[in-house]
């Protein structure tokens, strides 16, 4: 074989970098293939601010301790059971010994960011988020000679009998490794994929991070036999900024106003408990709510008591000094003006206290808001767009403890796989704050270890 | 000030506002955080307190092209020298500075040393020793000092409106301890934990441009003590130029001289190496002529020390005399003023803090 690569990294975001700087320094000559152009690479990864870390002491900037039932109790709960118990205790496992390896490859932490003071024993910060990371990553792994390729996406990889042998790139360019590693993420940008699950209503939604990571490889994949994990319909959406850009729209487009206010649909209909309970706590959900409401929209309202109450969000809202201007202003019908009245009139006498769950609920009307039910009286309204925000998907590609992967039931030869691409196993359902680049970290590092063992 | 630079500062931070990942590089991100409005004054203050590091713009995840176009090192640099030339005084002049920079250094540097050349000339009968058989003591004087207050007091109007602009009160001595501290550290250079600037090479931190910064002042706060004790010396204890090597103008003046001289180089070398667009672009030839007339002051005077007694002597002279008039002339016109202006924001900052 005549390629001057041994090991070939599909992606170019935490999972792939990992994969490469371990392979590379176990004496490996890797490429590095990312689909996107400089500017954008580092996926999903670019746009993260945290990785949750288990610790049986304070480490760095994580206080106190948070040992690996704890963390597994955590993971249990957000995914109601449906995860691989060995793979995800591996995985918390690790993480311990990711956080030093992390820093010591150029990663820099710091204390929990404003405002997230609840993650500051879990999730340790990355110094100027997920592109300082990337960055970071890419230097060291240039440093030790790892090859960098943008504008490089994969369309096809190339078996013959269960043995990788190259892959295809879109300009028709053709590469031959002797190890591959897969960590090019989910498909959410691929809306048509996501409409095949969610009907004509996918096409409303916004895609939060990368447009690359649109599956290409994983339906390659799937394709040749690969087994899968993962439930295909189903994606991690919260409610975003309605106005917020289609793709890489990233962090700045949440909106903490929800259990503040009052959301209708476009029918001007409230349709769910806005104050359930805590945000962090409920903001996953309301990506499908939103996503199951006429046209994939709702509206936020809030009166000017409420507008210092969550995180400054990157689009002033919409403003007027009456409810019914604010209604035509958002186009919503005159049902609204109803809704809020009777939502209004509701509402209770209590003290209201926006840290806790503060009991004040309202009475007789369906959905109940059970916490912060305070009536829209205070001048000037205020009211957010919400549409549903596509993080990720949870259909991805079965891998054992080596981060191998398998196809028609036996393990691949030299085929491994690392990120989101595989998390589906460990996060069967719902998102673990911080979870994501803990998975493509320890399995990124496996994959390129195991890849460079196999080549040396 | 340009309302469109203002605005569009504005709109970059309250993006910055809403993500806070760079919360941990500098004193600007935190200061952000402590409010949900901006005020004019606030993004001024918070531009004065920017030191261009470029740790967020190669850490922002929404730069160009991505429509959010964030490079707040540049917008936030744009507003610095807008809100200089608005409260430079007397405000006719602050035009004058910013994109002529080389040119007007180069005719003040050569209108001067004409100047001085023929006041020399005209003193020279009266034969005094060392450097002022050239020209006499009271007659430097009596150019210097008035050049050295006039631009002061200019400076000091400018920052008075400055600090009205920002809505300052009156300074505690305990913000004037954290303000020097962190400025004799330069500890917002040091990239939050010491890793320092993304200045030469994009996304590599370095602390190149803390170290050459701070050979530069520390230099030039040296070649300042040198004068100073020379002028103590001369009318304190009657004891005129020239000075031994163990003298103390020359203890301070050499090695600062030597620090200047390679500061100002490093300087212009790390300046030449990064990305032009992270700065205000208006102002990249005044920024250089800036640098380039530190180097020569300190250059010159050097060159001076080691000339003495030799026919090179009265030209270096005139010329390192000319160079030092010229910096302290434009002071206030001049990137110079960035030192005073930081140092205040800084004050600000530490006032809130
Ligand atoms: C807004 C946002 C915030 C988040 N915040 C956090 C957080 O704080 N903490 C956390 O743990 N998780 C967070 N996540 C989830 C996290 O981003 C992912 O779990 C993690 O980045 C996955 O890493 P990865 O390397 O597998 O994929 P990615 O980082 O998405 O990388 C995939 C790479 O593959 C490339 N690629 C795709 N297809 C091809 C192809 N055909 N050929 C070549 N290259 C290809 C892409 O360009 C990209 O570089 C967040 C996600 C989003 C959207
Ligand atoms: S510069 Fe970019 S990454 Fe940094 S705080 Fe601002 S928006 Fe966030
Ligand atoms: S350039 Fe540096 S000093 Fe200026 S805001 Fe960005 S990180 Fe802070």
């Amino acid at each position: 074989m005549t390629s001057p690569f041994d090991i070939i990294v599909v992606g170019g975001g935490n999972a792939a970098l990992c994969a490469a700087i371990e392979a590379a320094e176990a004496g490996a000559r890797v490429l590095i293939l990312e689909a996107a152009p400089k500017p954008y690479r580092g996926g999903n990864s670019r746009h993260t601010r945290n990785f949750r870390c288990m610790h049986d002491g304070p480490l760095s900037v994580l206080i106190d301790s948070y040992g690996e039932d704890e963390y597994f109790e955590d993971l249990m709960r957000v995914t109601k059971g449906n995860t691989d118990e060995v793979l995800a205790r591996m995985v918390i496992r690790s993480s311990q010994e990711c956080l030093p390896w992390m820093a010591a490859h150029g990663v820099r932490f710091q204390p929990s960011l404003s405002g997230t003071l609840s993650l500051g024993r879990t999730n340790a910060f990355f110094l100027g988020g997920g592109k300082a990371l990337v960055n970071a990553y890419y230097r060291t792994a240039q440093a030790m000679g790892v090859e960098v390729r943008y504008e490089a996406e994969v369309v096809h990889v190339g078996m013959t009998e269960g043995v990788f042998t190259h892959v295809d790139l879109k300009n028709g360019t053709q590469i031959e490794g002797r190890a591959l590693v897969i960590a090019s993420g989910g498909f959410q940008a691929d809306l048509d994929w996501l409409a095949e699950a969610w009907g004509p209503a996918a096409l409303n939604f916004l895609i939060r991070g990368t447009p690359y990571n649109r599956g290409v490889v994983l339906r390659d994949m799937l394709d040749q036999g690969a087994g899968s994990v993962g439930d295909p319909t189903q994606c991690h959406a919260v409610a975003i900024d309605g106005r917020a850009p289609k793709f890489d729209g990233g962090i700045v487009t949440r909106l903490d106003c929800v259990p503040f206010s009052v959301v209708v649909n476009k029918e001007g209909q409230r349709f769910y408990d806005e104050g359930e309970d805590v945000w962090p706590k409920r903001y996953a959900i309301w990506g499908r709510l939103v996503a199951a409401q006429p046209d994939q929209v709702a509206y936020s309202i809030i009166d000017a008591r409420s507008r210092d109450l969550f995180m400054p969000s990157v689009f002033p809202p919409i403003e007027a000094d009456t409810l019914d201007a604010l209604r035509i202003r958002l186009g919503l019908p005159e049902e609204t003006l109803h809704t809020i009245e009777t939502f209004n009139a509701a509402c209770g006498a209590g003290k209201f206290s926006p840290q806790e769950l503060d009991g004040l609920a309202t009475k007789g009307i369906m959905p109940a808001k059970t916490n912060w039910a305070r009536p829209l009286t205070q001048p000037p309204y205020y009211a957010y767009e919400l549409r549903p925000g596509v993080t990720f998907t949870y259909l991805g590609l079965q891998v054992d403890e080596t981060a191998r992967v398998r196809a028609n039931g036996v393990p691949l030869a030299n085929v491994w796989a690392a990120g989101e691409i595989m998390a589906g196993s460990i996060l069967g359902e719902g998102y673990l704050a911080g979870f994501g680049m803990t998975i493509g970290t320890v399995f990124g590092r496996i994959a390129g270890r195991e890849a460079a063992d196999h080549v040396s | 000030m340009s309302a469109e630079t203002l605005q569009d500062a504005r709109r970059q931070i309250e993006i910055c506002n809403a993500c806070r990942y760079c919360e941990g590089y500098c004193a600007v991100f935190p200061a952000i955080t402590r409010q949900t409005a901006f005020a004019d004054g606030d993004i001024t203050q918070l531009a004065n307190l920017c030191h261009n590091c470029r740790g967020c713009y190669y850490a922002c995840q929404y730069t160009e092209p991505h429509e959010f176009a964030i490079n707040l090192p540049r917008v936030l640099a744009e507003v610095r020298t807008d809100s200089w030339k608005e409260f430079a005084w007397p405000s006719g002049f602050a035009r004058a500075y910013d994109k002529h920079g080389v040119v007007m250094g180069s005719i003040v540097v050569l209108c001067l040393c004409v100047l001085i050349f023929v006041a020399g000339s005209l003193q020279r009968a009266s034969g005094g020793e060392g450097f002022y058989a050239y020209m006499s003591h009271t007659l430097m004087v009596a150019i210097f000092a008035p050049a050295f207050v006039l631009p002061l007091l200019a400076t000091f109007v400018s920052l008075r409106r400055y600090w009205v602009h920002v809505g300052g009160g009156p300074i505690t001595l305990h913000s004037w301890r954290c303000a020097l501290q962190d400025v004799a550290h330069m500890r917002d250079l040091g990239g939050g934990q010491g890793q320092g600037c993304n200045y030469e090479d994009e996304d590599r931190f370095s602390n190149a441009r803390r170290i050459a910064h701070q050979l530069t002042l520390w230099g030039f706060v040296l070649c300042f003590a040198s004068t100073a004790s020379g002028t103590i010396l001369h009318y304190v204890f009657d004891l005129p130029a020239p000075y031994g090597l163990l003298s103390l103008p020359k203890l301070f003046g050499i090695p600062g001289g030597l620090m200047l001289s390679a500061g100002t180089l490093w300087m212009i070398w790390l300046k030449l190496c990064a990305d032009g667009g992270l700065s205000d672009a208006r102002v990249r030839g005044g920024d250089m002529a800036f640098v380039l007339l530190l180097f020569a002051v300190s250059t010159s005077g050097l060159l001076l020390y080691a000339s003495a007694g030799t026919g090179r002597m009265p030209h270096l002279l005139t010329f390192h005399l000319a160079t030092v008039l010229a910096l302290f002339l434009t002071l206030p016109y001049s990137k110079f003023v960035h030192g005073f202006y930081r140092l205040a924001a800084t004050l600000w900052n530490a006032d809130a803090t």
